[in-house]
């Protein structure tokens, strides 16, 4: 993996389907959406290379880029500062990550056989969205990252807006408006830092304010303060209650294999963002919030279990299953210790993997009935036995049952917290009972509840259907029985982190 | 004054005005004498080599140093250089929309004035770029407004177009006589026309009656000037002239005018009020300074005026009246930020702005020509009709609303660094631009839904003329190679300009 501009080729590397779609006319479908998948291939084998050779053992440093890209200021007054360079990068995590995307990629891929119209643009857009996604895990600078998080925003409202179900427009706009909103907290942050360090490089920046204990460069309140805006910001991404309803409104509306990706890989932005930047520039300031942090993580969890169990419509459940799985990641970094963390990392990756397995699915039954109300899917093991059991894994696996991924990561998750804030845990541990109850009221109620239609005629799960299904379970329950699969990666970017927070 | 003096000044550097000058007589002749049969188009195309000389002329120039000649009322520094090279790109531009500009009446007899006022216009915007004088100021611009008038009027039989003319002379004089107000206070203080002259005098002002004197007369030019550039609370102008005038002019008068606006306000505040104290004791800050706040003021309630009203706009011309009223009030706070940066930041701002603008404003015109009405409406289904314009005109409105990978994000990014990295920080001023964007993005993505999710009323393709095409084309390929290699501009300013060091000189 050692030549150059290695990690440029694998970010942009679906652009190069973009290009060949744009010569395929509009028409020729199962052309169009062979290409698409293939392009999302190079970046996949790519992530792929590089984690299995990290895991070999080689430095991931070699693999860094940096070319200047843009100097503001003039050079011969001000020298390197209020310049911005192009810099990729990877660490543990951010590779991790990267390999995350690249596997939901390619399968989301797969899922969008179930896209109806105009497949050219939508490939189009999917890819570009994958760059977006990728290019941000791989960005080493603030202003780097904004413009891969942005590049994320405008595929992803056109892929709601365009390909989505009724009501899509109107979800296209709140996640538009609410991200915009996110994204436009966080520019300040950048810009903040960018214009008064003159860099805006990620660990520069770390450095200079580990450096300022004196309070020189801005003043503690003024930490204070970007770190609040920071968490905002991601916070709408993550979504942490209140800040949480344009997301619901995505998950509803928008077609499988985009909310495959959305809550596979868009929403843990978010996560990776609070982790990143918030515990890797403001490491004290984070740690005088962590108590809130946990709190705000209890609440999101409670708060999304108890919605999830009144819904009719099985997406709905996912969606605010989603917002109570990203309590845990808060209640792991709330935590501010070992477990904690490698547990809110660990629910990162693997409620991305079940939210994309589990919409699939809602994707491979809603493609079939044309519907995903909970009473009329009912007696679904009737009809669609194979997709049924595939349902009540990935449910199994979302309620944390042992021997799955999610287990592991709500258990270090409470581990850390029991450790620290054992009432608040407590309290917290509830939200996991509540998860059985809720996702187990909606999965039966599909597969074995009263049958309220025919299933003649239905087929179940079948030819490519099976790939993702397959893929997403496999992980699932390797990272399950083999968590060091993805601890091992971590090992030094979590120390990293605690080196920083003084843990 | 003898031969001999007239032919020892450097007349050199006054190249691309004469270029300018000589293509407007000579167009000005050739429509009187040509047969009326004549087709005037051809006319256009002149004026359009005209231009294109000039920016090679102009380019030829840029090697030399601060020049000025004629009693240092025309200067050749970086500053000039630097944003006559805008105005003429920009002048470029619409030239090729006036040349396929085609109506439904009420054009075809005056199609070879509206060439060679467009070069006239042109040439006061130059000369004010250039002027090291409050007299050539004035002078070019009243040249400017005066053509603009007729401009925005130039369809004599059409309602709308006499209603925006009536406007816009009716403003534009009283706004030209509240700056002059202002100027003859200057004047009067200082005894001397001469901007550096005044400067110089102005420093070792101690009287306190004169420095009131002197916040009156940086009020009033304020004033004055804020009608130029269409921001709050003097705006209400732009919205119904922008609808009315032919959409070339209003092209024209969003970005060409609006540039020349910026380099008038600069020239004055920057050289007069930099350097006079705001009180008697030696040394204190400069009024300039002072008055900072206020300009930050002006700056947010124009962004916030312009990106609330625009919500509400159905007619596409309107509504990107307000959007210019919205860029215009960006453009202010690089003013109000005074760093380090701000003739980087304004230059490439206005830059990334031209492209944007006159992009969006080729498609305008073709859609609007082509259907008659300038309800926004009429973009529905565009991306079936024609694809490529519906992803050029998405390309133009991401760059104005900012989005990462254009100029437009470039653009405001430089504005923020500037307006943060100066002590005190404007925070609450980037704050409100940054939210005031977002605000931006419903109407904006209001136009993209249009194109894009909406079924077209009918099928007919679209033929899209040569002048419309290479200016949509260029346009395009410039708003995206600056926002994905924003470095070629800056090297080519910090190259060319050496930080603009010679403006005081």
């Amino acid at each position: 993996m050692n030549f150059d501009y290695f990690l440029t080729f694998l970010v942009f590397s679906p652009l190069l389907g973009v290009l060949v779609l744009s010569f395929i006319p509009n028409t020729k479908e199962s052309v169009i959406k062979t290409v698409g998948f293939l392009a999302t291939l190079p970046a996949l084998l790519l992530s792929l290379v590089a984690f299995f050779q990290y895991r070999a053992g080689v430095s991931l440093e070699e693999l860094s880029e940096n070319v200047r890209w843009v100097q503001f200021a003039d050079p011969d007054t001000l020298g390197n500062l209020f310049s911005i360079n192009y810099e990729l990068g990877v660490d543990g995590l951010s590779l991790i990550m990267i390999v995350l995307t690249a596997i939901l990629s390619t399968l989301a891929a797969v899922a969008s056989m179930y896209i109806k119209k105009e497949w050219k643009g939508y490939f189009m857009l999917f890819l570009l969205l994958e760059v977006g996604m990728l290019g941000v895990f791989a960005a080493e600078n603030l202003i780097l990252f904004f413009i891969f998080f942005e590049i994320t925003l405008i595929p992803t409202f056109f892929l709601i807006g365009k390909w989505g179900y009724f009501e899509k427009e109107k979800a296209a706009f709140s996640f538009l408006i609410y991200n915009g909103l996110g994204s436009a907290v966080l520019l300040i942050v950048i810009m903040v830092l960018f214009a008064r360090t003159g860099t805006s490089n990620i660990n520069a920046l770390a450095s200079i304010l580990a450096a300022d204990s004196q309070n020189l460069v801005f003043s503690s309140g003024t930490k204070m303060g970007l770190l609040i805006a920071m968490l905002i910001a991601f916070g709408v991404k993550l979504p942490i209650f209140p800040l949480h309803s344009w997301m619901v409104r995505v998950h509803v509306q928008a077609p499988p294999s985009v909310v495959m990706l959305h809550a596979g890989i868009l929403l843990k932005i978010g996560a990776y963002g609070i982790i990143r930047f918030g515990m890797g520039i403001f490491p004290e300031q984070f740690q005088d919030i962590a108590v809130l942090i946990a709190v705000l993580g209890v609440v999101n969890l409670l708060y999304g279990a108890f919605l999830a169990l009144i819904q009719k419509d099985f997406k709905m459940v996912l969606a605010y299953s989603s917002i109570s799985h990203m309590g845990i990641v808060l209640i792991g970094l709330g935590a501010m210790n070992e477990a904690g963390i490698q547990g809110a990392i660990f629910q990162v990756v693997s409620h991305g993997l079940i939210a994309a397995l589990l919409f699939f699915l809602v994707g491979v039954f809603y493609e079939r009935l044309e519907t995903s109300n909970i009473k009329n899917l009912g007696g679904l093991a009737k009809g669609m036995p194979i997709t049924a059991g595939f349902l009540l894994a990935g449910a199994m696996a979302s309620l944390g049952m042992p021997g799955m991924s999610g287990f592991v990561s709500e258990f270090m998750a409470f581990l850390g917290l029991f450790k620290e804030l054992p009432i608040l845990a407590a309290v917290g541990a509830l939200g996991i009972i509540l998860t059985a109850v809720y996702l187990l009221r909606a999965v039966l109620g599909i597969t074995y509840g009263k049958a309220h239609r025919e299933f003649a005629g239905v087929t179940d799960i079948r030819n490519k259907e099976w790939v993702p299904a397959l893929v997403l379970l496999g992980i699932i329950v390797l990272i399950g029985v083999y968590p060091s699969v993805l601890s091992d990666p971590l090992t030094s970017t979590i120390e990293t982190i605690i080196f920083k927070i003084g843990g | 004054m003898d031969l001999e003096t007239l032919l020892s000044y450097k007349w050199s550097i006054m190249t691309p005005e004469f270029i300018i000058l000589g293509v407007a007589t000579l167009l000005t002749l050739l429509d009187l004498f040509m047969p009326k049969s004549v087709n005037r188009k051809v006319l256009g195309w002149i004026g359009l080599t005209g231009i294109l000389a000039a920016i090679a002329s102009l380019i030829s120039l840029l090697g030399h140093g601060p020049e000025s000649i004629l009693y240092d009322t025309f200067r050749l520094d970086s500053f000039a250089k630097a944003f006559k090279l805008l105005l003429l790109i920009g002048a470029a531009f619409v030239m090729l929309l006036a040349i396929s500009y085609e109506p439904k009446e009420g054009i075809t007899e005056y199609r070879g004035e509206f060439y060679y006022l467009f070069l006239a216009a042109l040439l006061g915007a130059m000369m004010m770029s250039s002027s090291g004088d409050l007299i050539t100021l004035f002078v070019g611009l009243e040249l400017l407004s005066i053509s603009s008038y007729i401009l925005a009027g130039i369809r004599k039989k059409n309602l709308q177009s006499n209603e925006a003319s009536m406007k816009y002379v009716i403003n534009g004089g009283i706004s030209t006589a509240i700056t002059l107000f202002g100027m003859s206070y200057v004047y009067g203080i200082t005894g001397t026309t001469n901007l550096l002259d005044m400067a110089r005098s102005l420093l070792a002002l101690t009287d306190i009656q004169h420095i009131y004197l002197m916040g009156l007369a940086l009020f009033m030019i304020l004033v004055g000037l804020s009608f130029k550039l269409a921001t709050a609370p003097f705006h209400m102008w732009a919205p119904d002239v922008y609808q009315g005038a032919p959409t070339p002019v209003t092209a024209f008068l969003s970005v060409v005018s609006k540039t020349a606006g910026f380099i008038i306000i600069v020239r004055i505040m920057m050289v007069v009020f930099f350097n006079t104290p705001s009180s008697y004791i030696p040394n204190s800050m400069p009024l300039l300074i002072k008055v900072q706040d206020y300009i930050a003021f002006l700056a947010a309630a124009t962004m916030i005026i312009g990106n609330v009203i625009a919500l509400r706009q159905k007619n596409i011309k309107r509504l990107f009246a307000y959007s210019s009223i919205a860029q215009a009030g960006y453009l202010l706070v690089v003013l109000a930020s005074m760093s380090v940066f701000m003739f980087d930041t304004l230059w490439f701002y206005l830059g990334a702005y031209l492209f944007m603008n006159l992009g969006a404003f080729a498609i305008i015109q073709l859609i609007t020509q082509k259907t008659g009405s300038e309800d926004i409406s009429q973009f529905a289904g565009l991306y079936r009709r024609a694809p490529i314009l519906a992803i050029a005109m998405a390309i133009f409105i991401l760059s104005l609303a900012g989005i990462p990978g254009t100029a437009g994000f470039i653009g405001k990014l430089n504005i923020f660094m500037g307006a943060l990295a100066v002590e005190p920080a404007h925070y609450v001023l980037v704050s409100i631009m940054i939210a005031t964007t977002v605000v931006s993005y419903f109407y904006y993505f209001g136009v993209m839904v249009q194109m894009f999710f909406r079924p077209a009323a009918e099928q007919e393709k679209i033929k899209l003329p040569i002048g419309l095409g290479i200016v949509i084309g260029v346009c395009a390929f410039a708003t995206i190679l600056f926002g994905v290699a924003p470095s070629i501009a800056f090297d080519f300013l910090h190259e060319n300009f050496n930080s603009f060091s010679d403006f005081f000189q």
